[in-house]
């Protein structure tokens, strides 16, 4: 067995059965070994190695497993980059392999050398260069076991290859040990106990739940600790999913272009019980006003992530499922019950925002028009994917999702062009569910050649264009703060998505009028192969209510509940 | 005090003005090629300072022992701390208080001799603060102190009078006191 063979074992072990990748010098004999293996394992072949890291990380965040991309040594691996460090932003397991040249020649600048060990530093849990076919199944079983466990995060692999040909003489360890890794797992009781107290005699208890929960697959025990305490959820953009948004509590997003409601819950609670949440600043706005009546509880399973940013009351160090399975045990013992007046007060005006959504008639089509006719055609098991700008906050603020992985996103990093490839990850992690994709016509464009993949592949996604010639976030910041100076935003009326689409021997539907809309997404559905529905969007909507960056809380303008601030002061 | 100078006000996340100083952090890492950029690495990135940094084998094989000072104030240290622990390299973080630990620095300093006056000179300071000639011809004199970073800061002004050609510091290095 050559190195190349314990690579795919190893991969295999895992139950690792699809790869994302492209081929280059540096990963041949690699390749290679995948015609050894070929009823067991498939790489879908991408036409960018960005691609590849981002369908990596669309699998993985739909399935929970780890997702693993594959690039040649310099500019192949280079182009792992950013799906790597959108990964690590996002805490997704992914595990990228890089090709390398042989390890005679590493440190001579030789042809297509670069080194991703340094380049990669910064931006995975942690990275090998494997120097030694013997240490191939060890060094990938630590890799699996650093992307998948505690905080999970991505991997980076470099693979000489020279080690890829050589032979492997040992046998495969049974287990490894990894001395300077021990996440913490069970919650301190005396944590615990604190928890359930507080929740015990707030009087505006609040949830504010984060990927967290959702990465410990832990929204079964958060639905039963609702339904127990009556406590009203929000959610992180990250979040989204991991509590169902038609549940009578929820309260959908907060932050940024969350939902009013949200936001202003969180300035009104007295205790903001914070699970799997990092407190990034599109969640918080300004720290010195920040949830400034409350109480905070913040548990997660990074320590480091704890008094980060926010000054925490109760620290609860552990994983998100055990918390809450024990709070659960404490809540019950102490007899927890529902704020009703509290709740009462929520659920009203959360019906003034429910009820608040007017769709402007507008000349083009209105997002917001596409998001609420989504809704309406979804399955909660389908998934959807966005691009990042205005039409992710759009979705992320208007479209219902009620199950964990069904709303990918690109968060921390917010990547252009993250959503297509994603979406065929995602669609190859989860083939019985339809991949909606909501993309911009300027993201899309960024990895717009993904198209070849979906072709040759047989892998059907549903792009949904919101098109409007715009890179439409920047110009929503350039009219609402830079006095409309709209400076390298406009992107014209090209290319025709129609044509680009059959160029590659896809469909495409163009929708100019709302009652067009839902019939193309029909006919997408029925389609056979990916098709692109481009909806020809007003060019110049903007997504509100907004939050002006590091902004208080009841400053969020625009959308629904009138004047900023008057619904919270005047309550 | 020792270290006492260090101590200066600095703004928290909060707001509110705190005071910072200096803090001697020991680590165990893993011995492995690269450790040490991941740490250093990780401090620039975060944007903490790093004063000194040593590293050395300890006596288990495959283990090294770090020790980095960092000027700030607790909040900062926290984060420090968590940090570096997230490293999967680390194997164990702890911080060395003045009052329970041993913190010795070793400086190499060298000075012109003027004259026989100026030797006689620093042939009695070497001997008031124990430092060690480890060279010395009829034009200059190396110097070799060990001693908390206090010390070793009042024999370098000390020094100054005669001319300091070249000064070599090698960072500190710390251990807990027994008790």
């Amino acid at each position: 067995m050559n190195g190349a063979h314990a690579i795919v074992e190893t991969l295999l072990k895992h139950g690792t059965d699809v790869t994302f990748g492209f081929p280059g010098g540096a990963v041949i004999p690699l390749f290679d070994a995948y015609l050894d293996y070929k009823d067991k394992i498939r790489n879908v072949l991408v036409r960018h190695e960005q691609g590849a890291a981002h369908a990596a990380e669309g699998y993985a965040r739909a399935s929970g497993k780890i997702g693993v991309c594959i690039a040649t040594s310099g500019p192949g691996a280079c182009n792992l980059v950013t799906g790597i460090a959108d990964a690590y932003m996002d805490s997704i397991p992914i595990i990228g392999f890089g090709g390398q040249v042989p390890t005679s020649l590493i440190g001579n600048d030789a042809f297509q050398e670069t080194d991703m060990i340094g380049i990669t530093l910064p931006i995975t849990k942690h990275n090998y260069q494997i120097r030694d076919p013997n240490g191939i199944a060890p060094t990938i079983m630590k890799a699996y076991k650093l992307a998948l466990e505690g905080r999970p995060g991505p991997i980076y692999i470099d693979l000489p290859k020279d080690i890829q040909s050589k032979e492997v003489t040992e046998a495969f360890p049974n287990e490894v040990k990894i001395v300077g890794f021990q996440p913490t797992i069970k919650p301190n009781p005396l944590q615990i106990n604190k928890a359930a107290e507080a929740m015990l005699h707030a009087e505006m208890p609040l949830f504010l739940i984060g990927q967290g929960v959702m990465i410990s697959n832990a929204h079964r025990e958060l639905q039963e600790l609702v339904n127990l305490t009556g406590i009203p959820v929000t959610t992180t953009f990250m979040g989204k999913g991991a509590f169902d948004e038609r549940h009578p509590l929820s309260l959908g997003i907060v932050g940024m272009h969350g939902r009013k409601i949200a936001n202003y819950a969180t300035l009104q609670t007295d205790l903001l019980i914070t699970i799997g949440c990092r407190f990034s600043d599109r969640i918080t706005g300004n720290l010195k006003t920040y949830a400034e009546n409350a109480k905070i509880i913040h548990a997660d399973i990074d320590p480091a992530e704890i008094g980060k940013n926010v000054k925490v009351d109760i620290p609860i160090v552990g994983d998100a499922k055990e918390i809450l399975k024990e709070l659960i045990v404490m809540v019950k013992k102490l007899a927890v019950k529902e704020k009703t007046k509290w709740v009462s007060k929520i659920k009203q005006n959360k019906k003034t925002c429910d009820d608040c959504v007017p769709v402007k008639e507008t000349k083009r089509i209105h997002p917001k028009h596409v998001m609420l006719e989504l809704n309406k055609i979804m399955k909660p098991k389908d998934i959807v994917v966005t691009g990042v700008g205005q039409h992710q906050m759009f979705a992320g603020h208007f479209i219902r999702r009620s199950k964990p992985r069904t709303f990918i996103s690109s968060g921390g990093a917010g990547t252009m062009g993250f959503g297509f490839p994603a979406a065929i990850g995602a669609k190859v992690a989860k083939p019985d569910s339809n991949v909606f994709l909501i993309d911009g016509d300027g993201s899309f464009q960024m990895t717009i050649q993904e198209l070849g993949t979906v072709k040759e592949g047989n892998i059907k996604v549903i792009p949904i264009i919101m098109n409007n010639s715009y890179l439409g976030m920047v110009r929503q910041w350039l009219e609402l703060f830079s006095d409309k100076r709209y400076s390298e935003v406009y992107l014209g009326r090209t290319p025709d998505f129609v044509k680009v689409a059959e160029a590659y021997g896809l469909e495409g539907i163009r929708v100019e009028k709302k009652s067009e809309f839902l019939p193309a997404i029909e006919q997408a559905i029925k389609n056979d192969v990916t098709t692109i529905v481009d909806v020809v969007t007003e060019e110049e909507s903007n997504i509100l209510p907004m939050l002006l960056p590091g902004g208080h809380l009841k400053d969020a303008f625009g959308g629904c509940m009138a004047a900023p601030g008057k619904y919270f002061r005047g309550d | 005090m020792l270290l006492a100078d260090a101590w200066l006000p600095r703004e928290n996340i909060s707001g509110v003005i705190e005071m910072e100083r200096r803090h001697v952090i020991a680590m165990l890492v893993e011995d492995q090629p690269g450790v040490l950029t991941r740490i250093a690495g990780m401090f620039a990135r975060r944007g903490f300072n790093i004063e000194t940094i040593t590293v050395g084998k300890t006596t288990k094989k495959g283990e090294s022992k770090m020790v980095i000072t960092v000027i700030g104030d607790d909040d900062m240290l926290e984060q420090v701390e968590k940090q570096v622990n997230k490293l999967i390299d680390t194997i164990k973080v702890t911080e060395m208080p003045d009052e329970r630990s041993v913190i010795k620095e070793l400086c190499l300093i060298k000075v012109n001799i003027a004259n026989q006056k100026v030797k006689d000179e620093i042939l009695k300071y070497t001997d008031i603060y124990k430092t060690k000639i480890v060279d010395i011809t009829t034009k200059e004199a190396t110097m070799e102190i060990i001693g908390d970073p206090g010390k070793v800061d009042s024999f370098i002004d000390l020094m100054k009078q005669f001319g300091i050609k070249e000064v070599s510091r090698t960072g500190v290095t710390a251990i807990s006191r027994s008790r």
